[in-house]
């Protein structure tokens, strides 16, 4: 949380209002009562949510939003690199979801680990008679080719759960029979309102499939922590993962980032969760703590003004060693930091960033754009909760518009009228906004570009922000004629 | 602990480094490509997308279009991204975001508001609507909700709805492409036919095609020949679109009114046999002039067909510009032949460019040693193979219908070639193949502009070799000996 309550020059909540005011004016009647409440101008010393959020998206207004799939192939499951995750039901989602995250992964591809896409590749007969036949056959013909598989998950596409089939029962029995987890995942796109339930429903098959189901060989310490919600985008997780263990820590497993199944199994024995994606991966921190007593707490990763607060606070957690190591790492890094800052930061200080991602970026990244000397004129989530509206609002400077569920319309017309420097948001967002001249940085992505997390990843953002905003190219948008 | 499973709890147990080599190894055998593709049920590392998908694409071909996605709002952003990934271009597309309630009442109030609400939004010429999975399952009835969406006023009853069902279940992107260009010419020319008028025009269907640059390459030929012509669907300026400081979200597109009228074009030339065939067997029905199916122009031979026929079609020479042009391909590939004579490929992609791809290969003669068609029909094989024998460079070479690319990566670890012609995904097999991999077709993720330049055509020859040509001579210079780098080549 930051300490004071900023402002920016020339927002109030009363432009504010009237930007939002005007961008729903063209909206149908029903449409515009629905959307209402979604916009609002922040209020910081509220420290709550002035937002709705979590609800069912307006029907053709242009969302940003994915489906439940989504959440729990390309968010929560997909990234455990030691699994095969098959796209149950036709080609379509898997094929969409194939690789376009960035989850990074170490190994060898089709050996021990399975960055590939898998598939029944649902046709007219399954929809008719059912898939479950095929998925068991397929789940024998990929314990067969990828022997070293330590499981399989089986995620559920929208005819699954339509058609009535049963893969929970295919695939204890496959499991069983196969000796291997196989963890049935009924995340159909159609379920709920956005990624978000995706997430939950991954958080909940890992409590019923997996939790508790291994115990590392080597013998507990102390120090034995998992990192929680870190999906190692363009390897952040090899660069969080060293920095804690820089501070002294045993990273016992990373949930799900280049992850392994039997070291998440595991997790129920370490001491502490630490969660960095707290949208979607709290429900499990919150599971361990009622079952297991393990304690969890939250950081932020990006730039060094959150980072030092978040060493910090986890070293509270732990004895003096822990501390000093902290305070040391700190010491080793704040110099490295500084010479990033005061690079980039001349050419940066006083731009303006306008924010639309998932459900915890738009809130842990304003910290990494001030340390730069950027201001944060907007920000909003494709899939966020009233808990993280609440986090953002002391983020935020005072009076800025909070948007959430944004449609294209809303997010194009709010830029029209802060002229941001910078708008940091998705591949669908991104053209658009740099067709009207406007720099861009993909937030979910990285921009094919990372890590951005940890020390090792400011100095790539600072670099990469600083590349998008100042690129000579965008001198020549307007012709001289 | 109990679980869901009945796993008994376990010590975590690291997999052996020697069985790690051995699967690897493994991987690499005849033995694991009969299991491989001994495959039933499961496939890995598919070559196509789903239905709609294409759908989008030909909606994207009209002016002032705006697509529309009945289902799921997942799909919706996901065919929007990944058209976002290939073009590096916006692709605005609304979906009426269906969830557990339509999945019992169906999806009619969702399109209802849907429509009104983008209508109202974005303002567009026409929508066109199509299906993802759940309204396919549940079998919502477009015909009668569309019907009921005018009745009710949330559009305007004269603006446009064409509408295609687009099951991804069935069928891949082309077939979507098919069935929703078919509904919207079919929307757009009701009763446009006008007895004895013609407009003198050509209506092209380049298919299911996703290079911007092979539009513009049609264009320029017509212009060429001084053809009037009108594309059917245009994509090339709604994907390729200047960077201005403006944002139009409907950026191109085949005006509705030429559309409205190709029905009254003087000849029709469908170029995607394989991907519009429902389309140009309703145009047989129901345009006015001649009609005709060829396969695509890629390569020399199929390019000469496609001029020829144009010529034919209008009573007009090819122009003495064309013909230079032709000399000029012709003597690109003379000077470079060496580079590729006798280099093995494997193909794969999309019918249409599959063709394409071997006919071109044959005519350089390469050999297109393993062709793969991701989804295709006895005809598509029958076709290939007619190809092959046609050409000493086609002996021995296989054709593999209904194969994914895992299935690809064992052909060319055990039976090796020099490179790889495909899209993107074929990025791994390639890489554990250790041989380059050029990337023509669809999609295209990581690299830039390759949608700018044009595969068909004379043009598209003199594009595909220098990039296939220089990329083998890269490597020579990138692997040779000292003694062997030399400065000419």
């Amino acid at each position: 949380m930051s300490d004071k309550i900023r402002t920016v020059e020339g927002i109030t909540k009363e432009s504010t209002q009237a930007m939002i005011d005007e961008a729903l004016s063209v909206y149908p009647e029903k449409a515009r009562k629905k959307r209402a409440p979604h916009l609002a101008p922040n209020d910081a010393a509220s420290g709550c949510a002035s937002v709705k959020s979590n609800k069912k998206t307006v029907p053709g207004v242009m969302s940003a939003r994915g489906c439940a799939y989504a959440g729990a192939k390309g968010v929560v499951w997909g990234p455990i690199r030691d699994m095969v995750h098959v796209s149950h039901g036709p080609v379509g989602c898997g094929w969409y979801s194939w690789g376009t995250r960035r989850n990074m992964m170490s190994g060898i591809t089709g050996v021990t680990n399975f960055a590939m896409q898998f598939t029944s590749d649902f046709q007219e007969k399954d929809i008719v008679y059912g898939g479950d036949k095929k998925l068991k056959t397929l789940l024998e013909e990929a314990h067969d080719l990828f022997p070293l598989a330590k499981g399989i998950s089986v995620l559920s596409e929208c005819p699954v759960g339509l058609i009535g089939d049963d893969i929970n029962s295919v695939a204890k029995a496959s499991s069983k029979d196969l000796d291997i987890p196989i963890i049935p995942c009924n995340c159909e796109g159609f379920r709920g309102v956005s990624q978000s339930l995706g997430h939950h429903i991954s958080n909940d098959t890992i409590r019923d499939y997996i939790i508790g189901t291994r115990e590392f060989a080597e013998p507990a310490s102390p120090y034995d922590i998992a990192l929680i919600g870190e999906y190692n985008i363009g390897g952040d997780a090899w660069s969080t993962k060293p920095l804690l263990e820089e501070c002294g820590l045993n990273v016992k497993a990373v949930w799900t980032g280049d992850g392994e199944l039997e070291k998440i199994a595991a997790t129920h024995t370490v001491k502490l969760n630490v969660i960095h994606c707290y949208r979607s991966m709290n429900y499990m921190c919150k599971v361990m703590e009622e079952k297991f007593g393990i304690p969890w707490i939250e950081l932020n990763f990006f730039g060094p003004t959150k980072i030092r607060q978040s060493l910090r606070a986890l070293a509270e957690l732990f004895d003096d060693t822990i501390k000093e190591k902290v305070e040391a790492v700190i010491a080793k890094y704040d110099p490295i930091m500084q010479a990033v800052i005061d690079e980039y930061k001349p050419r940066l200080d006083g731009k303006k960033v306008m924010l639309l991602v998932g459900g915890l970026r738009p809130r842990h990244t304003i910290g990494a754009y001030e340390d730069l000397g950027m201001d944060c004129v907007g920000s909003g989530y494709e899939f966020a909760h009233t808990d993280d509206y609440d986090r953002t609002a002391p983020e935020m400077p005072d009076a800025t518009v909070v948007y959430d569920d944004p449609s294209e319309y809303e997010f194009e017309k709010f830029a029209d009228t802060l002229k941001p420097d910078l708008i940091g948001s998705g591949i669908k967002e991104k053209y658009v906004f740099q067709k009207m001249g406007i720099p861009f940085r993909q937030m979910h992505s990285w921009d094919y570009s990372g890590p951005y997390h940890g020390y090792k990843g400011f100095e790539v953002f600072a670099r990469d922000i600083d590349m998008a905003i100042n690129s000579p190219t965008w001198n020549l948008v307007k012709a001289p004629y | 602990m109990s679980n869901l499973l009945n796993l008994e709890v376990k010590k975590i147990v690291e997999t052996p480094p020697e069985e790690i080599e051995r699967v690897k190894n493994w991987i690499n055998t005849e033995e694991y490509k009969e299991k491989n593709f001994a495959r039933q049920a499961l496939v890995i590392n598919p070559a196509h997308a789903c239905q709609p998908l294409g759908a989008q694409l030909a909606a994207h071909g009209f002016e002032g279009t705006l697509p529309f996605v009945h289902g799921s709002q997942g799909c919706a952003s996901y065919y929007r991204s990944t058209l976002n990934r290939h073009f590096r271009e916006p692709a605005p597309a609304v979906s009426d975001s269906m969830t557990e309630d339509g999945a019992v009442f169906g999806g009619q109030n969702n399109l209802h508001e849907g429509l009104e609400n983008a209508n109202a939004i974005y303002k567009p010429k026409m929508i066109a609507v199509f299906t993802s999975c759940m309204p396919e399952v549940i079998g919502d009835d477009l015909t009668a909700f569309i019907k009921n969406a005018k009745q009710k006023a949330c559009v305007p009853k004269d603006l446009p709805v064409p509408f295609a069902n687009t099951p991804s279940f069935n069928g891949t992107h082309i077939h979507g492409y098919d069935s929703m260009l078919v509904s919207i010419l079919q929307t757009l020319t009701e009763g446009k036919q006008i007895e004895g008028r013609c407009t003198g025009k050509l209506n092209l269907i380049p298919g299911c095609d996703f290079n911007t640059g092979d539009y513009r390459e049609y264009k320029r030929l017509l212009k060429e020949f001084g053809i009037p012509s009108t594309i059917l669907a245009d994509i090339s300026d709604t994907f390729d679109s200047p960077c201005d400081g403006s944002y139009h979200i409907y950026a191109g597109g085949t005006k509705l009114e030429d559309a409205a009228d190709s029905i009254n074009g003087k000849a029709t030339i469908s170029l995607g046999p394989y991907a519009t065939p429902k389309t140009f067997a309703w145009v047989k029905d129901n345009y006015s002039g001649k009609h005709v199916s060829m396969p695509m122009p890629i390569g020399i031979a199929k390019t000469d067909d496609f001029l020829m026929k144009v010529a034919e079609l209008f009573g007009k020479e090819i122009p003495a510009s064309i013909k230079n042009e032709r000399g000029r391909a012709v003597d690109a590939i003379t000077d470079s032949h060496q580079y590729m004579h006798g280099k093995r490929f494997a193909v794969y992609g999309d019918p249409d460019y599959l063709m394409g791809y071997v006919s071109f290969l044959l005519e350089m003669g390469a050999v297109p040693h393993h062709i793969l068609c991701s989804r295709g029909t006895k005809k598509v094989e029958k076709e290939l193979q007619a190809l092959l024998d046609g050409s000493m460079y086609g002996n021995g070479c296989k054709i593999y219908m209904n194969k994914d690319l895992w299935h690809l990566r064992s052909l060319l670890v055990t039976d090796p070639v020099d490179a790889v012609i495909g899209d993107s995904h074929g990025k791994f097999a390639a890489r554990d193949a250790k041989v380059p991999l050029f990337r023509f077709g669809f999609p295209v993720f990581d690299r830039v502009n390759k949608h700018r330049y044009p595969l068909v055509g004379y043009q598209g020859v003199i594009n595909m070799v220098t990039e296939i040509c220089n990329k083998f001579i890269d490597i020579k210079d990138e692997t040779c000996e000292d003694q062997q780098f030399e400065l000419m080549r």
